[in-house]
């Protein structure tokens, strides 16, 4: 607890409505709340509350109610509360400001300046509730040519004579995005991994590795082999569907990571293939990766131990050079490229870092997207994104830009109970997404959880069809890099530009 | 034969691959050894006909004439148990030799380059020569042993789990980060070249969380992180010096007293969690 600083919640709590039930009390892991029995009174420690809101959702008579506290320093538009707060931190600490989930700065979202088109007249739209309508997606290398062998004369029976890069076929184009196990809970992991396999799409495993029993899971799963390289065996390399080789990631570029010693419990010891209590350490760069023929040697590395069976994708943050750096990864073999933007997620980074490096998402894919495509080396790849997607009309949106998919993080978490209260390194997640601690982790059902997956990606995928049908488009891949469907509203001349669409109107 | 090229570009790794059949003549199978000449392949050539003596049921491959074929051994992982192979390489093997090994033995009668022992799993690599950069990075079971020197970033992020305790024993002398970011793992390095000369690396075990490090011959304090420390050798790290240095001066033909008689350093992190006050909770 640092002193001086002033509360960020208020914890309102209405006596006539309070039945000294102690729930709050017990839902609280930050220890806000407490139980006075000399005066049967409930009293709240405000300076702890991180305004998770569970206390207030649990409350069974509906007693509480958590909101930004009023006090506040003098308005100043350059010194505002957070950065006198944190700078206050600082001073008592000699420390790194840390926070969880992504940059919440107010950076453009371009997607709030991007607007879809829908088919009048000209051409007719399409009903998806009653026409067929293909979001089906396959990651992976597509061949520059496509040669077709009829056998007959009568165009029935057809094979594909060249020969195929291995992809993955997902049934949405929607991913969910790294996050380990060590950075969540065991529950919150597989929960990820079952909604991944009942949907038809896949999980990414994070740096964390798969634990032994969830490798079942495997055929949907993107494994990660990350500058620690934690939990990477033969086996977890050939259960997998995809191998990514992490870089970066969009909410801390060019940083790698620490799990602090005291998450890395006997579990996460274990799957990570540490011993426990060991801070589970991310240098910054791979130590093997000093260069793009370093990673062409690490690509093919992976392709080796697993009998070239498998797309390999790099990930990396998205940065001033985005689109020649991806070319690089094109040309050094890389199946999918993966890029996660400014607003990317995390389980613990520098605010600093996560709040000033890199750039939107938006402009990264779109400048990747037409490099690769001048380059005439589009199809090597698959493009995945990640960083900020909110709703589908943001997953369409990149899709029209050139992404292949979208990695889906926060939305994710949001849908088993997150609050984006940015606690997640306090390791004290009230919702028991964020903590290797039993008692907190408890309170995630991952079936219950995997359920609630399930149907976000199922609402999220009936909303494309909508979308896509309104355009008059009946497949997600006639939508891919089709900038058409894309106007600008409010937005520079250099943005649209660089988005390579037409500002609204014309 | 497919022809990969990326925008104009041979692809260096499978551009000019041929099929299987075209390039079985270079392996000689007779009973449970295969004879492998490798002059005339590509990467992965070697590796496709590693994989497929191996599923012919051959134990043992000898490889002759390799000259910077990389990942060799790499490609032998199968999900189900098989016995183990013995691979035995004259040349030159190329970067990443037995990266993500999984449990087989390779002898190479020559130096090797990069990234030997990457990620490796299980199982052992025996170099009589050199080896380069980037050895034995992100091993996590098994042995090493080098008669010579060694490169740059030497054991980087090691690691250990319970009885997978990965072991990387190096005759000569090593560059600088040597160890650094090691999680565990036990490296020793015997500096026997060095004819009393200091060894030079610096920034030795930089980083350094776990494991336990063994230097034979003379290292200053300045050459070590600051996340490391000097402690006493113990009756445990003597057994595990005899064991593993007695194994290494069998293979290699050196007396194994002269050895065991210099003077040994045992270097161990300070602390499990070194940068655990660098962050404001």
């Amino acid at each position: 607890m640092f002193s001086h600083l002033l509360p960020e919640f208020i914890v309102e709590r209405r006596d006539d409505r309070c039945i000294r039930c102690r729930a709050c009390e017990r839902q609280c892991s930050f220890e806000v709340h407490r139980y006075d029995e000399e005066l049967d009174r409930m009293f709240s420690d405000e300076k702890r509350c991180v305004g998770c809101q569970r206390c207030a959702v649990l409350c069974p008579t509906g007693a509480l109610i958590v909101r930004p506290h009023p006090g506040e320093y003098r308005r100043n538009a350059n010194w505002t509360g957070e950065r006198i707060q944190d700078l206050k931190k600082q001073a008592e600490t000699g420390g790194v400001v840390l926070t969880g989930s992504g940059n919440d700065k107010p950076y453009r979202i371009y997607w709030d300046h991007i607007v879809l088109n829908a088919s009048q007249v000209t051409n007719p739209s399409i009903d998806p509730l009653r026409e067929p309508m293909e979001l089906r997606t396959f990651l992976g290398r597509k061949p520059d040519v496509l040669e077709l062998r009829f056998n007959g004369g009568d165009y029935e029976d057809v094979e594909i004579a060249t020969e195929l890069h291995p992809n993955v076929m997902i049934e949405t184009p929607i991913v969910f995005s790294a996050m380990s196990y060590g950075a969540l809970s065991y529950q919150a992991f597989k929960a990820l991994a079952m909604a991944a396999s009942e949907y038809g799409t896949l999980f990414n495993t994070g740096e964390g590795g798969l634990p032994r029993e969830l490798r079942k899971y495997g055929k949907n799963a993107i494994v990660q082999c990350a500058s620690g390289r934690f939990g990477v065996d033969p086996e977890y390399l050939n259960c997998a569907a995809v191998i990514e080789i992490k870089i970066g990631q969009g909410a801390k570029p060019g940083i790698g990571g620490h799990l602090p010693g005291e998450k890395v419990t006997l579990p996460i010891s274990v799957t990570r293939m540490i011993p426990e209590g060991t801070d589970a350490l991310s240098p910054a760069p791979q130590h093997d990766i000093y260069s793009i023929e370093d990673l062409s040697m690490l690509i093919y590395a992976l392709k080796e131990a697993t009998n070239y069976e498998k797309p390999v994708s790099v990930k990396i943050a998205a940065v001033h050079n985005v689109a020649a750096i991806a070319s690089g990864m094109v040309r050094a073999g890389a199946d999918i490229i993966a890029i996660d933007g400014l607003r990317g997620g995390t389980g613990a980074a520098p605010k600093i870092i996560r709040d000033n490096v890199g750039i939107p998402i938006e402009l990264a894919l779109a400048a990747v997207d037409r490099r690769l495509r001048e380059e005439g080396i589009r199809n090597k790849c698959s493009i995945l994104v990640a960083g900020g997607f909110r709703c589908s009309a943001d997953v369409v949106k990149a899709i029209a830009l050139g992404a292949d998919a979208v990695y889906i993080g926060t939305p994710a978490l949001v849908a088993m109970g997150c609050t984006l209260c940015q606690k997640c390194y306090t390791g004290k997640c009230n919702w028991g997404i964020c903590t290797q601690d039993p008692y907190l982790s408890r309170r995630l059902n991952p079936e219950i959880g995997a359920k609630r997956l399930v149907n976000l990606l199922r609402a999220w995928s009936l909303e494309i069809k909508e979308m896509l049908g309104g355009m008059g488009i009946n497949a997600i891949e006639s939508l891919r890099g089709n900038r058409d469907h894309l106007r600008g509203v409010g937005l520079e001349d250099w943005e649209l530009e660089v988005l390579g669409i037409k500002g609204a109107g014309e | 034969m497919v022809e990969y090229s990326i925008g104009g570009l041979r692809d260096m790794f499978l551009g000019n691959v041929r099929r299987l059949k075209e390039i079985l003549k270079y392996a000689k199978i007779s009973s449970d050894v295969a004879e492998i000449d490798a002059s005339n392949l590509v990467h992965k050539e070697v590796n496709d006909l590693m994989r497929y003596c191996a599923l012919q049921g051959v134990r043992r491959i000898v490889l002759k004439g390799v000259r910077g074929q990389r990942y060799i051994g790499t490609r032998l992982y199968f999900p189900d148990p098989r016995p183990k192979l013995e691979i035995e390489i004259h040349g030159f093997p190329g970067n990443d030799l037995g990266a993500f090994l999984d449990g087989h033995r390779i002898v190479v009668y020559g130096n090797a380059q990069d990234g030997v022992g990457n990620t490796m799993d299980s199982g052992e690599i025996v170099i009589y020569g050199q080896a380069g950069d980037v050895v034995a990075m992100s091993m996590r079971g098994g042995r090493i042993f080098i008669r010579d020197d060694v490169g740059y970033r030497t054991a980087i992020h090691m690691k250990e789990y319970r009885d997978k305790v990965p072991v990387l024993v190096v005759g000569g002398t090593a560059q600088d980060f040597f160890g650094e970011y090691m999680a565990g793992g036990r490296v020793v390095l015997l500096g026997l070249n060095l004819d009393d000369k200091p060894h030079r690396a610096r920034y030795i075990d930089t980083g350094m969380h776990g494991g336990i490090m063994y230097i034979r011959g003379r290292v200053e304090p300045w050459q070590l992180g600051k996340e490391v420390g000097i402690v006493d050798m113990e009756a445990e790290d003597w057994k595990f010096i005899e064991k593993h240095v007695g194994d290494f001066c069998e293979i290699f033909g050196i007396k194994e007293d002269e050895v065991l008689g210099g003077s040994f350093l045992k270097l161990k992190p300070v602390t499990k969690r070194p940068y655990g006050k660098v962050y404001a909770y």
